[in-house]
């Protein structure tokens, strides 16, 4: 299974993930454990041309800090695991609050792809979305969906398979931030790329260690030591085949 | 390999410390910030709220409507004017119906005569049927044509829900439930309709308590003989604008006492039959609307006002025949009616009532409609025949039989007060399933309306007010 790929969910609660989830992978799901993690992960698989796409479902969060489980949970996934699309789930009635998150998962990864979920509620509701706009504001794919009434699939099945197939390149929205904040990132940011290389977002690291998140370092390290491990027991295998049946 | 796992150590303790050196506790909130106003930025240029200005309007309007301190005076006013449009409006085109009649039934009487048809026939057909329907038509019709669509534009407009929200601080403090008062905004329109909403209450207890307590509010079928009692005796002393004004207050005081009586009730019954702690509920308000007025205003005229009278028109005619009939057959110097009049009116009296208009409420058991018309057309065959030509005739009609203001009042307070009509007493059977229960719901409000109009009469007689 070559054409085997890996499209994890995020989003806040409430989003309708779940029910996106479910309607996509139907029955071919099971609860997937994950490594290290106490936090078990429900997985299914969709087959879309000649690939199958794993998908897994992340906790529901608002942010992706390491402020509880949860959160650490699909924070190391997407750093970490590096699915080949992370998939972030927003529900159109309250885009502003649920962009926080897109635009989060956004600072560590560039394969992402912006589902906007109960299009059906917004529309009832007088909210319209220019997705268009948004999807030039954010460089990254966006797509109007309501997985209630499974509107809207097949372009998003076909947006995957196309950023997996490398179709799609995407210049993901970074935050600017302030002055002072953005002289201490260019001040670290090249140390952590030393360290770190490109295996992980190093700007998105940066911030972290700068918001004092020193618990992201120790993964950090863990990750590399075990890779390192790895690396030298099996030759022959790429690295992230064997991340992914740790 | 050790050596580089040394090194990596090393490395990484290095960076923690620069990093640890550079870390403030603000940028965190730098951070996150700087996430909101992203958010915000790229929202306002994405997202269109095409409602968002309606909402904000909601809010603003809400603040006042359902405000603790505006929300009940507004709610009057409110009321108070839709009376005074009604009561005002009505007056024009009442007379005019009513003078269209008077001359349509110079014709048919013609025509009758041409015909050579026997006295009693036309006695039947024009004297009973033909004028008492036509006086309901005249009289009821045009405060119906007005009154519904007012009612209906403030409930599309979204203003009703506001009032259940205010009602539902006091449906807690008497331990009903809060959509009780939905139920209730409901039995303003028909009492029957009502018993079957309370199935939104899901406590038995609860549902119990609207069901037994939605009859105080006045429905469709009695709105007409309230707004008629009012303009026509409430306000004698005044003149002009100010006549309809004290017009208008009298039925919005009438429709408050009515809501006073169901939390009394409420209250009581909670004490005592039906135990129990309210449970607790949010309710969802809805945007505030536009209406579509043309719609509305039509759909609310020609249904409602049509159904009420037809349904009017239905008992009211047969009811009509049979008055007349009844009140034209002697049995020795006395017609039947009148012996039914003459059995209830002592009673009739001390509760500041007559015989006519007992006989017409018990008469009127089937619909509330048809109690005006009965009463009519039981003063008409027996009374002088007067000739119509304005609404002061009815007036007269009333005063040739002994009326004053205290008999409008307390017919007011018994049309308010007095047992649901037949098809809300079935469905109260029907929803409820028990005998016990429907009949409670029928004596509760009899012993309140015989009570209170007995109170008011024995009340404003002892204080010589009339």
């Amino acid at each position: 299974m070559n054409n085997t790929y890996r499209i994890a969910l995020a989003g806040n609660p409430n989003t309708g993930k779940s029910t996106l989830f479910n309607a996509l992978t139907g029955l071919k799901q099971h609860t997937g454990n994950w490594a290290g993690k106490t936090v078990s992960l429900a997985e299914g698989a969709v087959h879309y041309k000649k690939s199958l796409f794993r998908l897994i479902d992340l906790p529901g969060t608002y942010s992706l800090y390491s402020n509880s489980t949860d959160e650490e949970v699909a924070r190391n996934y997407i750093v970490f695991e590096k699915p080949d699309v992370t998939l972030v789930v927003l529900d159109a009635t309250s885009l502003e609050r649920n962009l926080n998150l897109a635009l989060q998962v956004m600072e560590m990864t560039s394969n992402v792809i912006v589902c906007i979920n109960l299009i059906d509620e917004a529309k009832k509701r007088g909210i319209e979305i220019d997705e268009q706009r948004l999807m030039r504001q954010l460089g990254v794919p966006v797509l109007k969906i309501s997985a209630r009434n499974k509107t809207g699939f097949p372009a998003l099945l076909d947006t995957i398979d196309r950023m997996i197939q490398g179709e799609i390149s995407t210049s993901p929205f970074s935050i600017q931030y302030n002055e002072e904040t953005e002289a201490k990132i260019t001040q670290l940011e090249p140390n952590v790329k030393k360290l770190v290389g490109d295996r992980f977002p190093t700007r998105w690291i940066t911030l972290r260690l700068l918001d004092g998140d020193t618990s992201l370092l120790d993964e950090i390290q863990k990750r590399m030591q075990q890779e390192e491990d790895l690396t030298w027991n099996t030759v022959g295998k790429t690295s992230a085949n064997h991340l992914e049946n740790f | 390999m050790e050596h580089s796992g040394e090194n990596e150590r090393q490395s990484f303790r290095e960076l923690l410390d620069q990093a640890n050196d550079l870390s403030t506790s603000s940028l965190r909130d730098e951070v996150v910030q700087s996430l909101y106003q992203t958010s915000q930025q790229i929202c306002q240029k994405t997202v269109r709220f095409t409602k968002s200005k309606e909402d904000k309007k909601t809010e603003r309007l809400d603040a006042v409507f359902t405000s603790p301190i505006w929300g009940f005076p507004i709610m009057l006013a409110m009321l108070g004017l839709i009376f005074y449009l009604t009561i005002a409006g009505a007056n024009v085109p009442s007379s005019m119906l009513a003078s269209f009649f008077t001359w349509l039934e110079d014709y048919i009487s013609m025509a009758f005569t041409a015909l050579n048809s026997p006295d009693w026939l036309h006695g039947v057909l024009v004297l009973g049927l033909y004028r008492g329907t036509t006086w309901v038509i005249s009289v009821m019709l045009p405060p119906m044509a007005i009154f519904f669509p007012t009612f209906a534009l403030l409930e599309s407009y979204g203003y009703l829900p506001r009032v259940a929200f205010n009602m539902d601080r006091l449906f807690k403090k008497v331990g009903a439930h809060g959509k009780q008062s939905l139920t209730m905004a409901m039995g303003f329109g028909c009492n029957a309709a009502a018993v079957l909403s309370t199935r939104i209450i899901e406590s038995p207890r609860e549902r119990m308590l609207a069901i037994l307590t939605n009859n105080f509010v006045p429905c469709n079928g009695r709105w007409g003989t309230l707004i008629v009692l009012a303009s026509l005796f409430m306000a004698a002393g005044f003149t002009g604008g100010m006549q309809t004004l004290v017009s208008s207050g009298v039925i919005v005081g009438i429709v408050i006492f009515g809501i006073f009586v169901t939390f009394v009730v409420s209250w009581v019954l909670s004490k005592t039959m039906l135990k129990g702690v309210p449970t607790h509920y949010t309710l969802e308000l809805p945007p505030y609307r536009r209406p579509k007025f043309f719609d509305t205003v039509v759909r609310s005229s020609l249904n409602k006002s049509y159904a009420v009278l037809m349904r009017a028109i239905k008992i009211a005619a047969p009811a009509g025949v049979l008055t007349w009939v009844f009140a034209n057959i002697y049995i020795g110097d006395t017609s039947i009616f009148m012996y039914g009049v003459n059995f209830l009116d002592p009673f009739a009296q001390s509760l500041g009532l007559d015989g006519y208009i007992l006989l017409a409420f018990i008469l009127g058991l089937p619909a509330n409609e048809v109690v005006l018309p009965i009463l009519l057309m039981g003063y008409l065959s027996t009374g002088s025949m007067l000739e119509v030509d304005n609404l002061a005739d009815l007036k007269n009609i009333f005063l040739d039989q002994g009326w004053t203001w205290l008999t409008a009042l307390n017919m007011m307070l018994f049309s308010l007060l007095h047992y649901p009509c037949g098809t809300t007493l079935i469905n109260i059977y029907k929803e409820t399933k028990s005998y016990k229960w429907t009949f409670v719901a029928f004596i509760i409000p009899t012993v309140i309306a015989l009570g209170v109009t007995f109170a008011v009469a024995q009340l404003v007689r002892g204080m010589g007010w009339v």
